[in-house]
């Protein structure tokens, strides 16, 4: 008998061609396809396991993070196949599904002040680490090296073999930053001709769940701009827009910041020669929005 | 009468950094009005090209959501509160 578990079903997932309206070809990574359904699979794994390795994550301790939703849920999926317990702080406004998936993993929820948003969320997880010690492993998905090192060493990687190495663009969006960040890096490091550009909302308050305005929040520690080929600013409707288009013409069922992505990089590829390759990312399932009235 | 907005922090940039805004009101229209009357630079990031509320901006009257109520017609009264709430942006 094999002893596979759920955290070996993570990575390694395919990715797809999108048909555009000429330039550049696009494809996608189908990072929806993970077993929690979302890109976090990787970084949360990456985090767990440090934290096994050092001994941080021992004693019965229980996992304690800031989220919006995906990082909480790919921990709750993995804590509850390792039995250990997690807690999580959760900004009130986080959707009705995430919050769902998080109590049938079993996962504590910590809620936060909806008008402070992930920043609430991180500053109070910082608080109750500081207070509990003895009782938390916090890995800090912000300022934790293994979030962006899981694209680097995995993401990154994948992409450049099932492009044959003639990717020219990488773009994505930035929650944590982790998934561009080591993505990028690796990439450059591969062909320093690469450009890695990433997506951002094209305003503060925005409807893309998980992406945040760099400008007007904590950044993570391991921001970087130097890895920056310019920047494609979206707007939330054009966004959902193209999140409907996926599920229809392409049959793929993703969340909005994949719609996003993908905006960003038909629109990127259109301004490029048609021997060009552009990737990105499909961050999440659209299971995950399916309150939303955008489908209806 | 006199209505508090309550202001997401990615929002306070537009409102010299103020958390909460007074507004004179009688409905979450007249209110959203007021506040980006005051604030001009506030308008786009609330309403669209068509002078619409945005879809994904939530707006809860005293911790309910508008859309279970009136929606920007529901009325308001003394001393109510109105949050501001975007769809959550964050670590993922």
């Amino acid at each position: 008998m094999q002893n596979t578990t759920i955290l070996d079903a993570v990575g390694n997932t395919p990715l797809l061609p999108i048909k555009t309206g000429g330039g550049a070809s696009v494809f996608v990574k189908a990072e929806f396809l993970n077993p929690s359904g979302s890109v976090k699979d990787r970084a949360a794994r990456a985090m767990i396991l440090d934290g096994v390795r050092s001994g941080k994550l021992a004693g019965g301790k229980a996992i304690l993070d800031a989220t919006s939703g995906n990082t909480g849920i790919a921990y709750a999926m993995f804590g509850a196949s390792m039995g250990i317990p997690v807690v999580l702080c959760l900004p009130a406004n986080a959707n009705k599904e995430r919050k769902r998936i998080l109590k049938a993993y079993g996962a504590e929820i910590v809620p936060t002040n909806p008008l402070e948003s992930s920043d609430g969320a991180l500053l109070k997880a910082r608080e109750l680490a500081a207070a509990n010690p003895e009782k938390y492993f916090y890995p800090d998905q912000y300022n934790n090296d293994e979030n962006w090192r899981a694209h680097y060493n995995g993401t990154a990687l994948e992409i450049w073999e099932q492009t044959e190495h003639k990717i020219t663009h990488f773009v994505a969006g930035m929650g944590t930053s982790g998934t561009f960040i080591g993505t990028s890096r690796r990439l450059k490091e591969l062909n320093p001709n690469i450009k890695t550009v990433p997506m951002q909302p094209a305003s503060p308050l925005h409807g893309l769940e998980g992406m945040r305005y760099q400008e007007t929040v904590i950044p993570a520690g391991f921001y970087d701009k130097s890895l920056f080929d310019g920047q494609i600013d979206v707007t939330t409707e054009d966004s959902k827009r193209m999140t409907i288009e996926l599920a229809k013409t392409q049959g793929l069922f993703v969340g909005i910041s994949s719609g996003a992505n993908v905006l960003a990089a038909t629109r990127l590829a259109a301004m490029l020669p048609e021997d060009n390759v552009v990737v990105t990312i499909l961050c999440d399932s659209g299971f995950r929005y399916l309150s939303d009235e955008m489908w209806d | 009468m006199a209505i508090t907005i309550q202001l997401p922090t990615a929002l306070r940039t537009f409102t010299d950094g103020l958390s909460e805004v007074s507004v004179e009101a009688a409905t979450i229209d007249e209110a959203l009005r007021q506040l980006t009357k005051n604030y001009a630079d506030l308008k786009r990031h609330l309403f669209d090209d068509s002078d619409k509320l945005r879809s994904f901006v939530n707006v809860y009257l005293n911790d309910e959501d508008i859309r279970s109520q009136n929606g920007v017609g529901t009325a308001l009264k003394q001393g109510d509160t109105v949050m501001l709430i975007p769809a959550i942006a964050g670590g993922r």
